[in-house]
């Protein structure tokens, strides 16, 4: 009589921890699922390897036998004398366009949606625009450009022009500035504004002294990795007069080079990818130095990221 | 002043709509509206076949999202039910620099690896190098981290409680992912895929370099062959030099061509839009 229910006790316990291991089974499709998950994810991070593989096995080479060369030529239609620093002059000047233009207005922006509007059919307005503006198509931006900038505008800009292309970038990477510094912005927790408007600040000075400090880090991310994404952006600066092919440049001064041709380290690639097999160490060896700045830059913001994050 | 900062985005709306509308109502008003469903894309002899471009786009994207669905969708169910809180801080930045890899260089890569070693294999002795199956594949392998990480996101967002009653039920994990979660974040992965199609037919240098057709192309939906996508054709206009302001309908057509572009997306992307809000709204 004394053990039946400790027998039982027992079965039960037993029976429980059988179900927690699936029956006492191996559950065959459990697992077989599991590996399926396994190998697809595996398969896509492996293509990322591939990719990699193949451009600085393919890379390494011409730039080790063209050394610094590689860096400091012109385009030029010899494979073995083109080199990219015409492209990497063209990118850092879009790169300064974005810098200049993107990233105060999208910041005043979002802390405009943020911090100071109220919920009114503007502003909503002003939301569902710029997250669908995040979506068209950057080739749509550089349409854009080639009507307003190139065309319409061709006194002040010069037509295909540096100017023309860095005011394209602007306007395509404005509305990523927008949407990363909002959530930036977001996340800081409304304590801290009621508590600085419980001392008396005016709304400015929260923004100004706790809001944007403690959303600086975010915003900061959110800035750099819009800024990499105009880096590699090739489709609205083939539009909007990117050179393919040779040209020289004539540094006479600020608004000659602003209004000047120009070429974009992705759109050197693009050109050099259309040119003969002869090209394609190049295009490799242009590809490894664009991928190696594009890494850099991400792991410095996913460094800023990790190193500052604050959890409320 | 904030204000006028936000104004700026609406700004930009309008001269993206009067831009592409102006040139584009150019374009209709003086073309002879049947050269429209001709058979082939040749602006610079005035044969504008808008279908040629669609079926192209179509198949381009269509191709990527046979190679981005499942694989962004098996990463998102592992990410967000299976793996460690370790294996995922590793594995999503590394999904951020894939996602971060340039157009082009995918455009490269799919004209000279994937073209000839897996496109090869699957159509023999057709390819020549350029065809639609790479530049499908290449745009698979570019919107694969996008469709992971909203998926993920959508997944990861559905309440534990919800699990745990599954798990207290006695389901197992497998069915709990595919039965529990899966379902409860249908509109996020939904949103998912439909943004993945939209950046799919947005995507232009991948399918300018892989899919070959430069100057103009017949109507075709053979991924074996080449083909010109609406993205494509705009670059290929463009860099056929200045001649793209002579005195033929190219110049507008190039926005006309963008004009249709800018509608199928902003539609995608209005519909992803209300799906992942009503996610939001849910939990």
């Amino acid at each position: 009589m004394a053990s039946t229910p400790r027998t039982q006790a027992l079965t039960g316990a037993e029976a429980v921890r059988r179900t927690l291991e699936g029956g006492g089974r191996v559950d065959w499709a459990s697992r077989a699922f599991e590996a399926f998950l396994v190998a697809l994810l595996v398969l896509t991070l492996g293509v990322l390897a591939w990719l990699l593989t193949v451009v600085f096995v393919n890379g390494i080479p011409v730039l080790a036998e063209r050394g610094i060369d590689f860096l400091t030529s012109p385009l030029n239609s010899q494979a073995d004398a083109a080199g990219v620093s015409q492209a990497i002059v063209g990118s850092l000047f879009l790169m300064l366009f974005v810098a200049l233009i993107s990233v105060p207005l999208g910041i005043g922006a979002a802390v405009y949606l943020e911090e100071y509007a109220h919920d009114s059919s503007f502003t909503r307005l002003v939301n569902t625009v710029v997250r669908n503006l995040a979506g068209v198509p950057s080739i749509v931006y550089g349409l854009l450009g080639l009507a307003v900038f190139v065309v319409a505008l061709a006194d002040f800009t010069g037509g295909r022009s540096l100017i023309s292309g860095g005011l394209t970038m602007a306007i395509l990477v404005l509305p990523i500035v927008i949407i990363t510094s909002a959530e930036a912005l977001r996340a800081v927790p409304g304590s801290i504004r009621e508590a600085a408007f419980g001392v008396g600040a005016t709304r400015w000075e929260v923004v100004r002294s706790h809001v944007l400090p403690y959303a600086a880090p975010g915003i900061f991310t959110g800035t750099i990795l819009s800024m990499a994404r105009a880096f590699g952006e090739t489709a609205p600066l083939i539009l909007v007069g990117a050179v393919i092919g040779g040209f020289n440049v004539q540094y006479d001064g600020v608004v000659e080079t602003l209004q000047g041709r120009y070429t974009a380290l992705p759109t050197t690639v693009f050109d050099w990818a259309r040119k003969p097999p002869s090209f394609s160490g190049n295009v490799y060896a242009a590809i490894v130095v664009l991928i190696v700045v594009l890494l850099l830059v991400n792991a410095l913001a996913i460094y800023l990221r990790n190193r500052f994050e604050r959890r409320w | 002043m904030f204000l006028a900062a936000a104004s700026v985005s609406i700004v930009i709306s309008f001269l993206i709509i009067l831009s592409l509308a102006g040139e584009a109502w150019t374009f209709i008003s003086q073309i002879d509206l049947a050269l429209l469903i001709e058979r082939g894309w040749f602006p610079r002899r005035d044969l504008y076949s808008i279908q040629t471009l669609v079926a192209g786009t179509l198949t381009v994207a269509g191709i990527g999202m046979l190679v981005a669905t499942p694989l962004g969708l098996g990463a998102a169910i592992y990410l967000s039910e299976y793996a460690s809180p370790r294996m995922r801080r590793t594995v999503k930045p590394i999904l951020e620099v894939l996602a971060g890899i340039p157009s082009v260089v995918l455009g490269y890569f799919a004209l000279q690896v994937i073209s000839p070693t897996i496109v090869d294999p699957i159509c023999p002795g057709s390819t020549q190098g350029f065809n639609m199956a790479a530049a499908g594949i290449g745009v698979g392998i570019l919107i694969t981290p996008l469709i992971a990480s909203v998926a993920e996101d959508a997944m990861y967002a559905v309440p534990r409680s919800l699990r745990e009653a599954s798990y207290g039920l006695g389901a197992r994990k497998r069915t709990t992912s595919l039965k529990i979660v899966f379902p409860a974040a249908i509109s996020g992965i939904v949103a998912a895929l439909i943004l993945g199609l939209s950046r799919g037919i947005g995507e232009t240098m991948v399918v300018s370099i892989a899919a070959g057709a430069t100057g103009g192309s017949l109507f075709s939906i053979n991924p074996c062959g080449p083909g010109q996508t609406m993205t494509a054709a705009v670059t290929a206009l463009a860099t056929g030099s200045d001649q793209v302001r002579g005195a033929t309908l190219a110049f507008p057509s190039l926005f006309f061509v963008g004009l249709i572009l800018f509608i199928f997306t902003l539609a995608l992307n209005l519909v992803a839009d209300r799906f992942v809000r009503s996610v939001r709204i849910r939990y």
